[in-house]
């Protein structure tokens, strides 16, 4: 079935959300919808969808025109969508959300069975593994994905609407999205792949269509490379990568010994983990998602409950400090979620930048505070941070994610530090930003700053690291140099050891056929031991300009073309 | 986990690439987990032993404490049973002191029996102790029984109109005032058309009128559901009270003397010892009360609607997208939940007592609330919690009977003390609906 907008606007008051937007999704067509945090292909989405009334378009089924009042009309249309945020009910299982809205019906009561058996035949033509009556809050997010993809299939969709549905997955769960992408695609469902992420977008698509605040800027092929994707996507050149140079370390600043974190349930959530950071060095955790890393990051400010182990900056003892202690001591934090942890919505842009300093000299005198100094004070960093605010008196919530974001990393990078530790610094950030804050995060390690970044995306690891330091199940499963391929780190981020990812010698790499990226030093793959720091300013050395280290140089077809096949232990 | 799953995923999908087997050896181990040590069960089970000791053991009366089981004129008769009130608070506490020694030695969370012998052995104790502080030390099992279901009548309906709401994900503070329309719509109609069926037709409809006004202001104009709700009983409250002094007491026999509903009393099953009195010989209201909770609970978990319902009070975003109405369904399952609290409040004039007086519900449909949380949001859940809060009441207008010198004030908290400390959790937190009390609107 062909689907083809026109003219299609949207607007949310003033703001206008989608101008003329015109597409065409022809039947057999990976047709990928590529743009910003922000550039308004959700909201486009919503309005195929039946969620959102368009302000004026039309949207036509094979030449008819339609109008949607709500998602049962677009189903019953033949559209799918599985939603970034999944809209699953957790508490349910597989069967009960498959059902949903679309119950079968024996006398008076439900019939499950015809729904399991549906999900089961389904499962199996596309080896889904989905088990119809597990409890979805119980399963891993790339099986709950499933179920959603189960759950358009269930209602026939002839087109199906991906939105950013890779952003949740491990490197290996997005391959295989990738490769259930296409065999949907050959067996006639057209899909609608939303993304941001420019290789997953080349690998997959058949057409890109480029969308920039709110309009169609460009229609082009997958062949197009990545910086010109990129220029269409952000409207200027920009550069993927960060200009830094070797870090030069010595000594140790935070030493971390038997961490472990116990939930309220007794499950060990961050499982005695050992490591070590350089003053002047930045070691970034990855991981997907839930694999400690935000335990970690709240234990060393002192946000866990039940911690034990020893984590040491400069020799002081952090873990048994309260958080303010640990603040004063020279910590800077930012939280992975910027709305309920690293800001307070309705106070002003002045007043976010100094909620952990107000009690400063500086700020206050006695009990009460000095507002001229924090004004003056904000005026300074909004100039300094770029951050785009109307006044500085502005309720932060009104500011755009970005900008959110640098007033989060303005008010910690703005005292005196030893050890900074940001949690998904960029996510939800616009690609300008990205890079701005990047800058910043480099040169405060170049101040001699011990940086311990968290973070789901590989494409910030790989352009921040130093070290990178891979956890899986609340345990640490090594610490890798910082040319690491992505394939190998995608294995120990589901859960491989180090030693059977990366050959302890460099001529093991003679049995890979092209697993690690060109340039990138074979002997820079070799594990680093956890407790040398000084490491990565040596063997390791870093040189960003080499293709291995810029994410969008990956030839396209990698992600299909695996190499693991070879690497049998 | 996860890629035990996703591995195996690559078998039928021809034309993938294969992935090593040993990928998902190495990824099935999931986290670790340990048991959390807790001496929080030791301690609570410590101070109900030193409550066991100085309360029923040291302080006993010293009498014989009667447990009749038999009505005098029933067909089959059991034997009473006696007990020593001193030895057996000796008893009650010896086995608390061993159950918290065994849980300070496990350190964690009780095994079930464990809480259900000291629940046993407690309460017995207490019953023991206060009837064998009484005149009279003996005490019918049957009445008391009897008596807890009917106490418990009105909770339950108001519990499960509660739920219907709530597990549709609108929270429901305007219970009591439900029941308290109910009862005056049900004293009005039935006396005014002169037959008791009518008037528990009404009482449902006032219900549902209160309910109604809930659904305007929770769902139409998504005022604070807590809010809306204190307000409507505070105005119910004020409402009926006016009515009643100002219309219903100088007219009573015309506005206020409804008929009774009829009592059936089922021949065989009411004649068991025991059960039969408490189950089968009740009030019609009785009946449809067991009805109710049936109706409910399939309904709720076997039917299309229970499914739309759950899903909406859970994630009604979700359902959303699949084409569910959230707030036509909201509206339906406040104005039904109110339908089901009315007949609750129908119990208070058309059974009870056959007349409405100012506020005659009495925090009922707090209590219904409490039960409602209490009982996990699960009709069955909701009707064993409103017995235990029935029992509580009937408790005490039984021992005031008997001549107890404890104060009668202190007797008349032991329902809402049993509240305070169900719904603290004693029994393990209970997960409400994720979106109870979230108006939903699409964006």
């Amino acid at each position: 079935m062909q689907l083809k907008l026109t003219d299609v606007t949207k607007k949310f008051g003033d703001f206008t959300a989608n101008n003329r937007v015109n597409l065409t999704v022809e039947p057999h067509q990976i047709h990928c919808l590529l743009g910003e945090n922000g550039a308004g292909k959700s909201t486009l989405m919503n309005v195929l969808y039946g969620l959102y009334e368009p302000t004026s378009g039309t949207i036509e089924i094979d030449g008819a025109p339609v109008s949607f009042s709500g998602p049962g009309d677009a189903m019953a249309a033949g559209i799918g969508m599985v939603h970034q945020h999944f809209m699953l009910i957790p508490v349910f299982t597989v069967a009960e959300n498959v059902a949903l809205g679309h119950e079968n019906t024996r006398g008076m009561s439900l019939d499950l069975e015809t729904t399991r058996a549906r999900i089961r035949e389904i499962s199996e033509r596309y080896g889904f593994a989905v088990d119809p009556d597990a409890v979805v809050e119980d399963l891993p997010v790339g099986v709950q994905q499933r179920v959603e993809i189960i759950k358009a299939l269930v209602r026939d969709a002839k087109v199906l609407i991906l939105d950013e549905p890779t952003a949740v997955l491990t490197p290996r769960e997005t391959d295989e999205l990738l490769e259930i992408m296409r065999q949907l695609r050959d067996n006639g469902t057209s899909i609608v792949f939303i993304s941001h992420k420019l290789r997953e977008v080349r690998a997959v698509s058949d057409v890109i269509t480029v969308i920039r605040r709110g309009e169609v800027v460009g229609q082009v092929g997958p062949e197009t490379s990545t910086d010109e994707l990129a220029a269409l996507m952000v409207g200027r050149d920009v550069s993927l990568t960060v200009a830094k140079d070797t870090a030069h370390t010595t000594g140790t600043a935070l030493e971390v010994r038997g961490l472990t974190v116990v939930g309220d349930n007794g499950v060990v959530l961050l499982d005695d983990v050992e490591f070590d950071v350089a003053p002047g060095e930045i070691l970034a955790v990855a991981g997907v998602q839930g694999n400690g890393q935000t335990e970690l990051t709240q234990a060393l400010v002192g946000l866990e409950e039940q911690v034990s182990g020893s984590a040491r900056l400069d020799g002081q003892e952090l873990v048994g400090l309260r958080t303010r202690e640990i603040l004063a001591s020279g910590v800077g934090f930012v939280p992975e979620d910027r709305s309920t942890d690293g800001l307070v919505g309705t106070f002003t842009v002045a007043e976010n930048l100094v909620l952990d300093r107000y009690r400063e000299r500086e700020f206050a005198a006695g009990p009460s505070l000095r507002l001229g100094a924090i004004s003056g004070h904000a005026g300074s960093e909004v100039n300094e941070y770029d951050i785009r605010t109307g006044s500085v008196d502005s309720p932060v919530a009104t500011l755009s994610g970005g900008n959110q974001q640098k007033v989060v990393i303005a008010r910690e990078l703005g005292r005196p530090l030893k050890l900074f530790v940001a949690s998904q610094p960029t996510r939800g950030v616009d690609v300008g930003s990205i890079e701005f804050i990047h800058k910043r995060i480099v040169a405060e390690r170049d101040k001699g700053t011990a940086v311990l970044i968290v973070s789901t995306e590989l494409d910030e690891i790989y352009a921040l690291a130093d070290r990178i330091a891979v956890f899986f199940h609340g345990r640490l499963m090594g610490i890798v140099g910082p040319d690491t391929p992505r394939e190998a780190l995608g294995r120990m981020m589901a859960g491989e050891p180090t030693d059977s990812v990366l050959p302890p010698a460099p001529w093991d790499h003679s049995h890979d056929d092209g697993g690690s990226p060109a340039g990138a030093p074979a002997g820079g793959s070799t594990a680093a031991p956890a407790t040398a720091p000084a490491h990565a300013g040596g063997a390791a050395a870093v040189t960003l300009d080499g293709d291995g280290l810029d994410p969008g140089a990956h030839p396209a077809d990698r992600t299909t073309d695996r190499p693991e096949g070879n690497r049998t232990a | 986990m996860s890629t035990a799953i996703t591995s195996q995923s690559s078998g039928p999908s021809s034309g993938s690439p294969e992935h090593p087997p040993e990928a998902a050896l190495a990824t099935s181990a999931a986290n670790r987990a340990v048991g959390v040590r807790t001496l929080r069960p030791a301690i609570g089970l410590g101070v109900l032993a030193l409550v066991s000791l100085i309360v029923f053991a040291l302080n006993a009366s010293g009498q014989r404490v009667d447990f009749r089981f038999s009505n005098d004129g029933g067909a089959i008769r059991l034997p009473d049973v006696s007990v020593p009130s001193a030895p057996y608070g000796w008893v009650v506490t010896i086995v608390l002191a061993a159950l918290a020694v065994y849980a300070a030695v496990q350190a964690r969370k009780l095994p079930r029996w464990a809480v259900i012998v000291a629940g046993f052995f407690f309460v017995t104790g207490f019953l023991v102790w206060i009837v064998g502080t009484a005149q009279t030390p003996s005490i019918s099992i049957t009445a008391l029984l009897a008596g807890s279901v009917a106490l418990a009548t009105p909770l339950v309906f108001g519990s499960l109109g509660g739920l219907l709401c709530e597990r549709s994900g609108v929270v429901n503070i305007a219970i009591e005032a439900q029941l308290l329309f109910g009862a005056f719509s049900a004293a009005v109609a039935g006396t005014v058309a002169g037959n008791p069926w009518v008037g528990l037709l009404a009482a449902m409809l006032g219900a549902v009128l209160v309910a109604a006004v809930l659904a305007l202001f929770a769902i139409r104009y998504r005022v604070n559901q807590v809010i809306v709700g204190v307000v409507l009983n505070v105005l119910v409250s004020g409402l009926t009270g006016f009515l009643f002094a100002t219309v219903l007491e100088p007219n009573a026999a015309s506005f206020n003397a409804p008929d009774r509903l009829p009592h059936v009393r089922i021949p065989v099953l009411a004649e068991i010892p025991v059960v039969g009195p408490v189950l089968f010989d009740q009030s019609v209201i009785g009946y449809i009360m067991y009805l109710a909770v049936i109706v409910v609970w399939f309904a709720l978990y076997r039917t299309r609607w229970g499914l739309r319902t759950r899903a909406v009070g859970e994630h009604p975003k979700a359902a959303d997208t699949l084409g569910v109405s959230v707030n036509a369904l909201r509206v339906r399952n406040v104005l039904l939940g109110g339908a089901v609290a009315g007949l609750g409040g129908a119990f208070y004039t058309l059974v009870s007592v056959s007349a409405f007086t100012r506020d005659m519900t009495a925090g009922a449909g707090y209590i219904a609330l409490a039960a409602l949380i209490f009982g996990r949001w699960n009709p069955v859940g909701a009707l064993l919690a409103s017995l235990l809060f029935g029992f509580a009441s009937n408790l005490e207008s039984i021992l005031s009977f008997l001549g107890t010198p404890v104060p009668s004030q202190f007797l008349a908290m032991l329902p809402y003390v049993v509240t305070i400390l169900a719904v603290a959790g004693l029994v393990g937190r209970s997960r409400g609906p994720a979106a109870s009390g979230e108006p939903y609107t699409k964006e």
